[in-house]
């Protein structure tokens, strides 16, 4: 049980120690950010004292920026530049959002990614994000009076690939060292596992305003091992906005509206939307510029009943990731509900019949990512005391394969299988002389390519010359911790090899990502070089924190010259963090990886078998007591 | 520890087929709590990306040891028999008769929506399957390697009927 246990106040680690690191909640609606003080994890609130950052940004003509509440309450004068629920633009198309045909903006279509029209420019999904996650980290900042370690930030579980990078994308841009990515449902399960020292196996409803996530974890001794994830990444509170929005035209007979109107008359459905939540009917007001008035009233049957078909849509996945897990409804302890749309009675009810039992609400849907977003990050740079650890074990939620003659998908990686995960498959040329192969990577669950979600297409040069079905090219994927796939082809039979690794193609280069920090700094007057130059520093300072600390934990795996070694590559890294040269800095930071790379393969193997011969003595206790 | 070791080792377990599997969940919980890239966040490059060999190692090596079938065809890989070549010899007449009629009582179930008969299938096709791994211990136990060979062979119809079979009462949820 001691596992469980948040440390104590006096128990943390010593204040000149502890490193500061925050956890994230990027929502669709609302975002948050929360960090762990003496022990107890807590949101970080505004000047006001509100937790919540509605996830609006607002753009003006000289390319500055407001962010929150003050945007929020200007939606419905400039709708074009006050750009909400920008999260469900994320890494998708135009063709993958719903309810264009209600939305004010000026879209344009880009590869991989729809953009927005505002009148600072062509803003990115990825840029009007990365404002929010600005915004959240100076309040991080100015409440903790120090620069930031790192950030968890939160992603749906259903979230794709195409998806989870853009959103990795925005906090470098908003610079961020991003620890993890962390899905929303396990974090929040974080935070309801830590607290009420939980074990056994818990499903956690996660409906947010604009995403639906089900997880399914097992929950022991400090292990939080996820069993299955489903969801739909375009289904969440903004729905149910948007059916009362659809009712209300229909009620009152209405033309259609203006862009203003239209955003003036969603947020009353909102409204109402929230007041049912406590009451029996909700009034639905609104003047409308065109002098129309619209005055209705909205009682809850009605409302469930125009919402029942959504209920249900969430209901499907939830009865997947339970066969996924292998499991029934009854197989499960507790069901955490998160996020705000769970608060409608309608939502609870209906997932309480589900899993025949009371969904436990007693944690704040709308803070309990953040906190343990919060939590996670605490532990990932290393603020730790011996009690309070545990382990994460997280899955993908979609399978990863490629597509094969016949726009046929051949699936490589499983849904739902536990990441970091890698699956290497082998494949053949098909003509006589064949020197390139066409590679397309998609993400999905159907059979056909064209029903699957393209995440990368490269090619493969320079293969020999073959009789067709003479090469063998093995194609590796790896997933890492943070669900972000890369993918790698290798003509293995001759003694060349060509192989390339790619990042999925709507993934944000380098280049990109300068160029947009670039652009972001003029306007701040700022250099982007230095930009660069500090980051660069800032990664070597962490380098070397990390090798010192593992030299004075281990020292006893070096010999004298190879100490030696590593010290006076130390030494030349921090004299290059002193000067100005982002290249030197660069290079002496992989002279050292470099240099340790012995020692890191010496570290693991040592952390291995501390395990095996602890194990090996346990298992003689065992046979003597038995 | 070499990462190019087998999956017992890695776990310290001794090769076999008979496995204790909740001491197979704590034992990988072990070393991912060793291992795994969470703990080396903050850690220098070279220690991440080895963290994520190891981390991903590990898992390849659960999923295999865990599901008795894969653990089978793994052990029969190490001791140099290779399923994936002799799967194109055909399968004795009886067994392949005796699937059929399987097939056959599935779909007959499936397309008359008759739950009962599904659950009935199932039940009766899981006994049989724990039967025969079983069998498969034992086969491992004497090293007859090549009957075992013969018997994976044959589970593997068998663990992708019953796949079908929950398939189709998974349809019929819905």
């Amino acid at each position: 049980m001691a596992l469980f246990q948040i440390a104590e106040p006096g128990e943390s680690a010593a204040p000149h120690e502890h490193k500061l690191a925050i956890g994230i909640d990027l929502g669709t609606t609302n975002s948050l950010v929360a960090t762990v003080r003496s022990g107890i994890s807590i949101c970080l609130s505004d000047e006001q004292g509100r937790p919540l950052l509605p996830s609006v940004v607002l753009y003006h003509a000289d390319n500055s920026t407001e962010v929150g509440y003050g945007a929020q309450t200007r939606q419905a004068i400039d709708p074009r530049n006050t750009i909400v629920s920008v999260k469900r633009f994320m890494g998708r198309g135009l063709k993958d959002i719903s309810h264009v045909e209600s939305m004010p903006y000026d879209f344009i279509e880009a590869p991989g990614m729809v953009k927005v029209k505002t009148i600072a420019g062509i803003k990115s999904p990825v840029e009007v994000s990365a404002e929010i996650l600005k915004s959240l980290k100076l309040r991080a900042e100015t409440a903790l009076g120090g620069e930031l370690v790192g950030a968890v930030i939160t992603v749906p579980a259903y979230f794709d690939d195409a998806q989870r990078q853009a959103t990795k994308d925005a906090a470098r841009l908003a610079g961020l060292n991003v620890l993890r990515l962390l899905n929303e449902p396990t974090a929040a399960a974080i935070a309801y596992g830590l607290d009420n020292g939980a074990e056994g196996v818990y499903a956690v409803y996660d409906l947010g305003g604009g995403t639906f996530d089900i997880s399914i974890l097992k929950l022991t001794k400090g292990v939080f091992e996820v069993m299955s994830t489903g969801g739909d990444s375009a289904l969440g509170g903004d729905d149910f906005d948007h059916r009362i929005f659809c009712w209300v035209i229909e009620q009152a007979k209405l033309q259609p509206l203006s862009p203003e109107d239209g955003r003036l008359l969603m947020m009353r459905c909102r409204e109402a939307k929230e007041f049912l939540t406590n009451n029996p009917e909700a009034p639905l007001t609104a003047r409308l510029s065109t002098s129309e008035m619209v005055d209705l009233k909205l009682d809850v049957a009605t409302f469930a009943g125009i919402t029942q078909t959504l209920i249900s849509k969430t209901l499907q996945p939830v009865k997947k990731a339970l066969r996924d897990a292998g499991l029934r409804a009854e197989d499960i302890k507790g069901v955490v509900m998160v996020g705000g749309a769970t608060r409608m009675p309608q939502v609870q009810k209906a997932v309480g019949d589900f899993f025949r039992q009371e969904p436990l609400t007693n944690l704040d849907p709308d803070k309990v990512v953040a906190l343990g977003a919060a939590t996670q990050a605490n532990l990932l740079v290393g603020n730790k005391t011996g009690k309070d650890d545990w382990l994460l074990l997280d899955v993908i939620p979609l399978s990863l394969g490629l597509e094969m003659m016949g726009g046929l998908t051949e699936k490589v990686i499983p849904r739902n299988s536990t990441i970091p995960t890698a699956r290497a498959q082998e494949f053949t040329t098909f003509k006589d002389g064949q020197t390139a192969m066409a590679i397309h990577v998609v993400q999905g669950e159907r059979e056909l390519v064209s029903d699957c979600r393209s995440l990368a297409r490269f090619e493969l040069r320079g293969i020999p010359p073959m009789v067709a079905g003479a090469a063998r090219i093995r194609v590796t994927f790896q997933v890492d911790a943070d669900g972000l796939l890369s993918v790698a082809a290798r003509e293995q039979t001759t003694g060349v090899e060509s192989s390339v690794t790619v990042k999925p193609s709507y993934g944000l280069s380098d280049d990109e990502i300068a160029g947009m920090l670039k652009d972001s700094m003029e306007h701040a007057k700022d250099d982007a070089m230095n930009r660069a130059l500090k980051e660069a520093q800032v990664e070597a300072q962490r380098m070397i924190e990390a090798t010192e600390a593992a030299l004075k934990e281990d020292p006893h795996l070096l010999n004298e010259a190879e100490t030696t070694k590593i010290v006076a590559t130390i030494d030349k890294l921090r004299e290059t963090i002193a000067g100005e040269n982002r290249r030197l800095i660069n290079i002496a930071m992989d002279d050292l990886g470099f240099e340790t790379q012995a020692f890191a393969h010496r570290r693991m193997d040592q952390s291995i078998k501390k395990v095996l011969s602890g194990r090996k003595v346990d298992d003689i206790k065992m046979g003597e007591e038995a | 520890m070499d990462i190019r070791a087998d999956h017992f080792s890695l776990f310290g377990l001794n090769p076999g087929f008979r496995l204790d599997l909740s001491d197979l969940d704590s034992r990988y919980r072990d070393i991912q709590a060793q291992v795994h890239p969470d703990r080396f966040a903050n850690a220098g490059d070279a220690e991440r990306r080895l963290s994520m060999q190891w981390a991903t190692h590990a898992n390849e090596a659960y999923q295999t040891l865990k599901k008795p079938l894969e653990r089978a065809k793994y052990m029969l890989h190490l001791a140099g028999h290779d399923i994936q070549a002799e799967s194109n010899t055909a399968m004795p007449a009886d067994f392949l008769m005796e699937q059929m009629e399987w097939r056959e009582a599935v779909m007959e179930a499936r397309n008359g929506g008759d739950h009962h008969e599904l659950e009935h299938l199932h039940n009766r096709l899981r006994g049989d399957i724990i039967a025969r791994y079983e069998e498969l211990g034992a086969l491992f136990d004497q090293g007859d390697h090549a009957l075992a060979t013969d018997r994976v062979r044959r589970l593997m119809f068998l663990e992708k009927l019953l796949y079908e079979i929950d398939d189709a009462l998974a349809s019929l949820e819905e």
